[in-house]
């Protein structure tokens, strides 16, 4: 009963750790796809005084995935009555052309101005609106999230390392009989601290398969995966293969790393 | 004949001032038989324990079994000890562990698996009369029944050296002699040198052997 506590709060202290590193990815992950749903949404007006081809765009940043130009058309046809042919086809010709610019990615602020001025420094071109202010505050607020996430990942990960040490030091306590024993008959030190490593790795594997469990529940019973559709994003919060392998790799890292240094520094008596 | 254990004006002490044993100079004899008597905190464990390396020399020199302990490395120690048995006056048997593995720690120690440790169990502990012990856990046997477990144990390795720290300090007649005879017969069958703590050397020994008698700090052979 008493070794079951120990494992519990080991698993406990592990889960931590990797809830919270999930819980990033998730939320790095979310913030991708929304980027993704804005940039389908996002371009960038240009008006020039000659054609350019859309290779031509593309060579001017490598930000730009595409240009279409915007039809002037429409207003030609509205001018048709009042205006004899011959006006109009010198209308059309000294009329400015209207590209839409979209990007490969959604751009930061940053980014947005310095393409502009990019584009702007084309003499072709003679007006470039980047609509930089209509930045989305989702996007904002999400950008901020994963920052406080990531803190908070953070934290958490240091509190529960100390947790962990501790726990672990208590293990020690109590197969430090069996380990001196064992050294007593010439045991090397990775024999003696056998128990301990296995221990160890029976806890990591143990809470990642609890995180796989809850992630996946979490994922199957979908409320967040809804509420996060219902804003244009589809995402998937938890991967199964990448997910559960990185869960792993974290796990049995933090949890044998911290046997190690457990072992490493134990002094030995008698 | 070799000397396994070789001792030039050796002191011992736990704290820096302080002296349990001093400037002692002697040999013991590969294939000997060796008493060490001496009053309650005389230093009697504290010389076997420098023996296994519990403890250093604080001056002078120290040879078991070829190997100089003032000094030693970590490793070097381990592979000397896998050929040392010891029996403690406390056992010392791993709780968590049943009678059979506790006697095959020295084999698990050495990279013995399988059949040969477990038949060289079955053996030991037919020799010890714990067969029937063999699942039980060390709690669940009598004093005098665990230092035979322990008495098994110090054997299962084939030592070329035992140290016995009063093995029979407080045991029943029957567990004090069946000890006996397992030392005396590792003695002569299998050459086994044998270091023996007691306060009393027992009667009807059929064997040659030494004794050592250590009062003050010093040691002394008596004849
Ligand atoms: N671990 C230790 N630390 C400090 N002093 C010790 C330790 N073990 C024994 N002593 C002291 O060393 C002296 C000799 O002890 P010990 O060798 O155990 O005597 P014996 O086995 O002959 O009864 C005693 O005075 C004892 O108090
Ligand atoms: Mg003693």
């Amino acid at each position: 009963m008493k070794s079951l506590k120990n494992h519990l709060s080991l698993i406990i202290a592990l889960f931590t750790v990797l809830a919270s590193v999930q819980i990033y990815v998730a939320v790095d992950r979310t913030i991708a796809a929304y980027e993704s749903h804005l940039k389908n949404d996002y371009s960038v007006i240009v008006v020039t005084s000659e054609l350019i081809n859309p290779g031509e765009f593309k060579a001017m940043n490598s930000m730009i995935d595409r240009s279409e130009p915007i039809s002037t058309a429409q207003v030609l046809e509205r001018l048709k009555g009042e205006m004899s042919q011959k006006n109009l086809d010198l209308l059309k010709l000294t009329l400015p052309k209207f590209y839409r610019l979209y990007l490969n990615r959604f751009p930061t602020p940053r980014e947005i101005s310095q393409l502009q001025k990019k584009l702007e420094s084309n003499s072709a071109i003679e007006r470039v609106e980047g609509f930089s202010q209509t930045h989305d505050t989702v996007y904002k607020l999400m950008l901020l999230f994963k920052d406080v996430v990531q803190i908070f990942s953070i934290a958490i990960a240091a509190v529960t390392s100390l947790l962990i040490l501790k726990e672990m030091r208590l293990w020690q306590f109590q197969h430090a009989e069996r380990m001196n024993i064992m050294a007593l008959f010439g045991a090397p030190v990775w024999l003696r601290s056998a128990v301990l490593f296995r221990l160890a790795i029976v806890d990591a594997i143990i809470a990642t398969l609890i995180l796989c469990l809850a992630f996946f529940l979490i994922d199957y019973y979908g409320y967040l995966t809804m509420q996060l559709k219902e804003i244009g994003i589809s995402v998937q919060l938890f991967n199964f293969v990448d997910d559960a392998v990185r869960s792993l790799i974290i796990a049995l890292g933090v949890s044998v790393a911290l046997t190690f240094t457990i072992v490493l520094f134990h002094r030995e008596e008698e | 004949m070799d000397n396994v254990i070789i001792a030039e004006n050796l002191s011992l002490s736990y704290k820096e001032f302080e002296t349990i044993i001093s400037k002692a100079t002697f040999s013991i004899e590969a294939g000997s038989f060796v008493f060490i008597t001496g009053a309650s905190g005389s230093g009697k464990s504290t010389l076997l324990k420098s023996f296994y390396g519990a403890i250093e020399p604080r001056q002078g020199q120290l040879m078991v079994g070829g190997v100089k302990m003032n000094h030693i490395s970590t490793s070097k120690l381990n592979f000397l000890r896998r050929h040392i048995g010891i029996v403690f006056q406390d056992y010392k048997l791993i709780k968590e562990w049943t009678i059979e593995k506790n006697v095959m720690l020295p084999l698990i120690i050495s990279g013995y698996t399988g059949d040969v440790s477990g038949a060289q169990v079955q053996k030991l502990l037919g020799h010890v009369k714990l067969t029937h012990q063999a699942g039980k856990y060390p709690q669940e046997l009598s004093g005098g029944e665990q230092q035979r477990v322990a008495m098994a144990r110090a054997l299962a390795h084939n030592p070329i050296l035992i140290l016995a720290d009063e093995p029979t300090g407080n045991l029943d007649d029957y567990s004090s002699s069946v000890i006996w005879n397992l030392l005396e017969g590792a003695n002569t069958q299998l050459k086994t040198t044998v270091i023996v703590v007691t306060h009393h050397i027992p009667e009807g020994l059929r064997i040659p052997y030494k004794h050592y008698h250590i009062e003050f700090g010093t040691i002394n052979e008596i004849a």
